[in-house]
This record gives C-alpha cells, structure tokens and sequence, in this order.
C-alpha cells in the first residue's frame, strides 16, 4: 500500500538493477572495489548538480545555464587556489560565486517574470563567453599541493566527495518534506497563482531555488577540480543536460509540482552507471549518449501512461465518492 | 418584423454533471426581428447559446432553422448554416489586418489557394459599408477600439452570410454614444432579413431595441412577450418569480463589533469605484449582483490580490494595508476562491498538505514540519466537514468537487480567520454537500467569524446573510437589512437604475428613430 506511492521510483530501481544484474552475470570484475569507488567518485558532482536542479524542477521552472556557471566556478577556485586562499576559504567563496549566479536567474525569472528557459538560455552562452574571454581559452594549471584532494590525498579525499554529496542528498530530501520552504516548492511548482492565493510567495520561492541550485553548483565545482591537477575552461559543458535528464529519469515531473530526490539519486546512478556498463560488457562506449537518449525517452512515455492509468482510476473513483454523499 | 419563424428550439435539456442547466426550454426567433433573452445569473442563457451555436450539445430537445432539423449540431456547422455569435469581448487577431481578421474563415480552404488580395480588401469594404462602420481594413484589428472591434466582428458574421446574430452583452462596456451607434447597426441588420438574439443585463436598453422577449430561470424559458408590452418591474418579477421553497438553517446571532470596514475604496484595475462596506463579528453579509458587478473583485482587492488604489480598510477600528494575500492572512482575513479547481486546491498536493498550505506555522517549530500535528490537523477537518477521501494523502485531484470545496473551506478554516470571504461557496457541488456547507457557515458564525458570502443564487443569498450589499457596475449600490430584503428588491438594485442625466438624455430620439 505504502510503496504504491513510490511507484515510479521503484520501477527506475528495478531498471538499474537489472542492468547490474547483467553486468554483474556477462562481467563480474565491474563489482571490483575500484570500479564502483570511481563510479561513485565521478558521478558525486552531477548528483550535487541534480539536487539543486530536482528543486528548482519541482518549482516548476528549468535552469540551463549551470553548466557555464560550473566552468566559471571551477575556473574561479583553482585561481583563488592560486593565489593562496586557503581551503575552507575557498569554498565558502566558491559557493557564493555559484549562488550570486543563481541569484540573477532568480531575480530575472521571479520578479521580472521572464521565462526561465530563455533567461537561462542567455546565461549559458554569457556565462560561457565571458569566461573565455577573461582567460582567453587557457586551463588553470599550476595549482598549489594542498588544492588537489584538498591535501588530504587521494585515499581520504575521494571518500569525503561522496560523502559530502551523499549527505546533502539526505539534508535535503529531510529538508524538502520537512520545512515550510520545502512545501511550498511544490506548491509553486503545481500551481503559482493558487499558492500565492493561499498566502505563499512564489516569488520567493523562484528566487531561492535558482540561489539553492547556483550553490549547488559551486560546490559541485569545487569537489571536481580538487581531483584533478589542472582546471580546463570549457569544464561542465554537457552538465546541464545531464541533471536534467537524471532528475526526469528519477520521476520528477517537468512541469512541477511531483517528485523527490530519492527518484533523482537513482536517475544519476543509472545515468552514470550505462557508460561504464557498456565498456565492461564489450559494447562500444559511443553508444552510451544513444541508450541514455533512450532511457530519458522511456521515463517519460512512463510517466505520461502511468498519469492516464492514475486518471482512469480517478475517474472510475470520483462518481461514486460524489454518490456516496 | 416578418412572421417567417427562422429559428425554433424546442424542450432542449442540458444538465451538466447532474446539475440541470436548461430544462425544456423553447425559444423561436423570427426573420427580422431582434429577440432579447434576460435572466438571472445561471438562468440558462450562456447554455442555451451555446447549444443553437454547437458548442455543446443538448441531451434532449429540437432545434430547427427555416423547418429543417438541425442535427449533430457543431460549431462548424451552425456557421455553415448561418448562425453566429458575437460577444462581450471581441475575439480578433490583433496582429492581422482588418481585411484578413474579416476574410478568416470566409475564402476558400484549399492548402495552395494563392490570396486574392484586392478582393479581400474590396470585400472587407463592402461588408463595413454595408453596416455603416467607417473603419479602414488595411488597419490591424488590434489598433481599433472595443467598439470598433465589435462592428469587424459584425461585418466578418455578415460575410460569413449569417442569418442568425447572437449578441452575447455587446454593450457591457460600450460608452452610450457607442451602444447607440450599434442599435443602428443591429436595426440595419433587422431590416435586412437578419434574426438577432440580444442578451443583455441593461434591461434600460431593450425597449429601444427589442422586439420581443424571452425571460429564462433555472433553465426553463419562462414567458416570451411583445417587448412594448412589459415593463422592467415585470421582467424583474419573472425572472425572480420562483416560490422560496428551500429551508436554510440560518441561526439568529447576535452580531459583535465591527470587525472589517471598507472606506470608499477604490481600485482601477479592478474597476471598482467608492465601495463602502462594514461586517460584524458573528455576522453573514450577502454580496449580491450580476456577474461582472464587481463582487468577486471586491473579495480580490481585500484579500490583497488586486490591492487598493483609494479608500480605506480598517480592521477592527484600525486602518490597514493590505497589498499582498499573505498580509491579508496575517491579518486573520481568508478568501476561497470561486474557482476552486483552479485556484481553491493544490490539485497534485496530498490532502492533508491542502488542508495546512494557508497556516504551515501553526503545525511546525521553528520552520521545521511536525508531520504528525499536520495529520492530527488534517484528520480532524476531514472528519468535521465529512470529507470523503481514501486516505488524507490522497491528492487533491482525486477528490469529488464538493468534496475539493470542502478541502478548500479546510485550509481556511486552518488558518483561524476573524473574517471569512467565501465566493460561491456552493455552486456546482450536490445538495447535501451544499446543506453542510451552510452548517458549517452558521456554526462560524455562532464563534464570531464575520462572514462576506458572494453568491448568484437569490435564495441562498435571501436564506443565509444578515444583511445584502448589492453591486452594480464597480459600485455599491445599496446594504440591505434581512427583514427588508426580496427578490424583486435585490434584482431591481443589482440591474441598476436607468442613467438619470446626460447619457439617458439621449432616449426619446432613439425612441422615435425607430
């Protein structure tokens, strides 16, 4: 009965499962420790992403510009890395470059009531543009030991990516089923003018989800150049879409208003999962892009049957509710 | 007038998920004549239009032009056949010139059809010269005022070769030297063979331009008269003239202190004009008034929605700023809204999430949910109000329209209002539903709630309130007291009073121009 409402979250899981199932009977060294370590290492960003993203989803808006605001974000750490700002610092810094970005989706799309596909839209390329001018298309190289796996080393540091990005996911599945902010994104996200009428400010609520998610991203950011020893200035190119297609996948609607961050969590390790898969299965890695065309593609036509299946019911259900009285 | 019959309906019965719009109701319309229809709000009229047009189709009855049966009934068909629809606002392409607004529908359909374009601009010219109206068709639609707007649309019927005109309130918001220039037009079009219906809430007007009329209510056509031979207190009369047969449980409360008073405001955007109004605590006040009167603006400019540009609002003595509805609820003001599938419910939220969507501070600590407080919340309201719903996680969408009404009244209730605006409160749900509703309205009453009730329905109106402030055109136009209140009376204030001065001025000329 209860797991009924989990539904679409359950039938994602059963997909990936079936997918570790193949993988796991075709080529068992995909198990190995290693393996699943930097599969968990390297999706720990987009699943940051895909957090802030699921929010300002359920808002029942779409932010396409993060992946520019990922690559001047990255680019921005691994400069003031360089100039010596020491890591706590940083990433204080980097998160309030990531948020003030959002901040102006925010304020373009809450208050100006632009939609924010186009307003985003324009970020992207600005975003983006704008970067390569300030630093004429060069990676930041150079940068200081104590950046990479925030000196730590690499034993230690990798894990405290993931487990950063796992805890979040926590914080803000509790935080969005348990605040008063978090109810209101879905409120919003349903319907904008029916949660104004009930003494909600969507306004508010637009502007602090794009300030939720640029953060998002500037932390994100971060966690990925600290692996590496050199930051290139086209970084986070693509991301976009893969947040979004991990949050749809996931089971949140595209128009808002339905969804949770668990289906999102599942949506990213399937997403992420299907490249590695394919190489351990002996099937060309260029297939990846195709198969999770595919599966954004199933999620959706999913979604649009089970909604029919659910408005059948309701509709065999209403006459005698409205008799029964 | 010809005694050609052009138009016959006949016992046509419509009822909208069990609520009966029209009940065999008739209607003829002559060649030639122009053919008033008036009655209350949800007298049937708007249903009774959209079936001779097809856009919805009757469960029973007949309909015929020129004898011949019309059947499957479409919106396609009934313009093949001639019968066309203008209304209040104009529907025009405002990008598109005149001439082409005009040509839409009219030139032929086939996909390669290369534009005629000197003809469409001489054919343009000739229909607006054909009903008098000095308009250039190269001029786009859009730059042309209301009125003007309503002549193009009159001009596209014509090319369209209408031989029925349904003028759905054409003069609502026209200026009287442009109704008067539209009379012309519409005499023109009677004198042309052209059968009009004229639906219109100015029952000042149908003298000069009716010649018969039909009065509606609760979807039965009840007379239809030679227009010289009613005056406005009879139409009234007929459209009022239903027996008080429904027995509402009003409670006798002795009404507390002024809770909120409104002061002369004003609000342009919502077209209201010096509103004055004052509810007590325990108190039920009755808006009434014609659909577009102002009623549910009013409720928006208190609560906030559309905040007010004049005046004062004071609650409790004290004056008030309200310019957003989270202030008005701060306030202890609360608004269901007339709509409530729209605006009433969050149709994807569970119903317990409805329930406390309007006071999430009072089932949490500092910020944080209290998940169970909310459901013992939700639980409780589901169980006074008798709301029917498998589980209070179900999403609102799932629920019945009485049922949604009643989550809608929950939120509110939720929030601990001192005053409460309830806007249709009982339209379009069941019977039952409806008597608890007017329980539980006299139950608040009874803890000192003051209640603001908009309502169409006369009786419900007659049976519920205290007092009955009627509207009219952005105005408030009279409060009054239980004991004094009819039907006839609150009809006679809400279609208002014939213009006095100036604008009325201008009647016997028109009188004898006929």
């Amino acid at each position: 009965m209860k797991l009924g409402r989990y539904k679409r979250e359950l039938s994602v899981l059963l997909a990936y499962v079936g997918l570790l199932v193949v993988v796991g009977v075709i080529a068992p060294s995909f198990f190995g420790a290693a393996n699943l370590r930097d599969l968990a290492l390297n999706n720990a960003p987009t699943l940051l992403v895909a957090i802030g993203m699921t929010m300002v989803i359920l808002a029942g808006e779409i932010d396409i510009s993060i992946g520019s605001q990922f690559a001047v974000c990255s680019v921005a750490a691994g400069m003031l890395a360089k100039v010596g700002v020491p890591i706590p610092m940083l990433l204080v810094a980097v998160v309030v470059i990531g948020a003030m970005m959002g901040a102006l989706n925010g304020l373009l799309v809450g208050w100006l009531r632009l939609p924010s596909i186009i307003v985003t839209l324009a970020m992207l390329v600005a975003w983006r543009d704008t970067l390569r001018w300030a630093t004429a298309g060069a990676w930041v190289q150079d940068l200081p030991p104590n950046f990479q796996w925030f000196g730590l080393g690499q034993g230690v540091g990798q894990w405290l990516i993931v487990i950063i990005a796992l805890l979040l996911l926590v914080a803000f599945a509790w935080l969005l089923r348990n605040v008063r902010a978090g109810r209101a994104i879905y409120a919003v996200g349903s319907d904008a003018e029916a949660a104004r009428l009930a003494g909600l400010q969507p306004r508010r609520i637009v502007f602090g989800v794009f300030v939720m998610m640029g953060a998002f991203v500037g932390l994100a950011a971060l966690l990925n150049a600290v692996r590496f020893s050199s930051i290139p200035g086209n970084s986070g190119s693509g991301l976009e879409l893969k947040a979004i297609a991990a949050v749809v996948v996931g089971g949140t609607a595209i128009t808002g208003g339905r969804g949770r961050l668990l289906g999102t969590l599942i949506g990213v390790a399937l997403l992420g999962t299907i490249g590695t898969a394919l190489t351990f299965l002996g099937i060309n890695p260029f297939w990846e892009k195709a198969i999770q065309g595919l599966i954004i593609l199933a999620a959706l036509v999913a979604d649009v049957a089970m909604r029919r299946v659910d408005r059948r019911t309701r509709q065999n259900l209403a006459p005698q509710s409205e008799a029964a009285q | 007038m010809t005694d050609t019959l052009l138009l016959q309906a006949t016992n046509i019965s419509k009822s909208y998920a069990g609520v009966h719009a029209l009940r065999s109701a008739s209607f003829e319309l002559r060649a030639g004549e122009v053919h008033a229809l008036i009655g209350e709000n949800g007298a049937g009229k708007s249903t009774l239009i959209k079936v001779i047009t097809g856009a919805v189709s009757a469960d029973d009855g007949t309909l015929e032009l020129n004898a011949q049966a019309i059947t499957n009934n479409s919106p396609r068909m009934a313009k093949s056949l001639g019968i066309a629809a203008i209304y209040q606002q104009p529907a025009m392409f405002p990008e598109l010139s005149v001439a082409e607004n005009i040509a839409l529908g009219m030139e032929g359909t086939g996909t390669w059809r290369r534009i005629d374009w000197t003809a469409r601009r001489r054919r343009a010219q000739e229909l607006l010269d054909r009903i008098g109206a000095r308009i250039d068709p190269e001029m786009d639609a859009g730059e042309l005022s209301m009125p003007q707007q309503q002549l193009v649309e009159i001009a596209r019927a014509l090319g369209a070769d209408a031989k029925v005109l349904i003028l759905d309130e054409p003069t609502a918001s026209l200026s009287e030297e442009d109704a008067q220039n539209l009379f012309k037009v519409i005499r023109q079009l009677r004198d042309q063979g052209v059968g009009l219906i004229y639906i219109s809430h100015r029952l000042e007007e149908l003298p000069w331009i009716a010649d018969r009329v039909t009065v509606l209510r609760d979807g039965q056509t009840i007379e239809t008269h030679p227009m010289a031979e009613v005056d406005r207190p009879r139409l009234i009369q007929l459209m009022v003239g239903r027996e008080l047969s429904a027995v509402f449980p009003k409670h006798e409360v002795q009404p507390g202190e002024v809770v909120l008073e409104l002061r002369g405001v004003a609000s342009r955007a919502a077209g209201l004009k010096d509103v004055s109004l004052s509810v007590r605590a325990g108190e039920i006040v009755g808006l009434a008034g014609l659909v577009g009167a102002g009623r549910t603006e009013l409720a928006h400019l208190i609560f906030g929605i559309t905040p007010a540009d004049a005046g004062e609002i004071l609650m409790r003595g004290k004056p008030i700023k309200i310019m957003d509805p989270s202030q008005a609820i701060e306030r202890g003001i609360a608004y269901v809204p007339e709509d409530r599938r729209r605006h009433g419910v969050i149709l994807d939220l569970a119903t317990s999430a409805n329930i406390t969507l309007a006071s999430l501070r009072k089932v949490s600590n500092f910020g944080a949910l209290d998940l169970g407080r909310e459901r013992t919340v939700a639980a409780d309201y589901v169980r006074r109000l008798g709301i029917k719903t498998p589980s209070i996680f179900s999403p609102a969408a799932t629920l019945s329209g009485g049922n949604q009404q009643k989550v809608a009244l929950s939120r509110w209730l939720a929030t601990k209002p001192s005053v409460l605006i309830l806007d249709e409160p009982t339209q379009g749900i069941d019977v039952g539903a409806k008597a608890e509703i007017h329980q539980l309205m006299n139950d608040l009453a009874a803890q000192g709630v003051a209640i603001v009730m908009i309502s169409s329905e006369l009786p419900e109106i007659l049976g519920m309130s205290d007092r009955i402030a009627v509207m009219c055109g952005g105005r408030m136009v009279q409060t009054l007291d239980r004991a004094d209140a009819t039907q006839q009376k609150i009809m006679e204030l809400a279609f208002g009073q014939v213009p006095v001065n100036g604008s009325g001025a201008s009647a016997p000329t028109v009188m004898m121009d006929r």
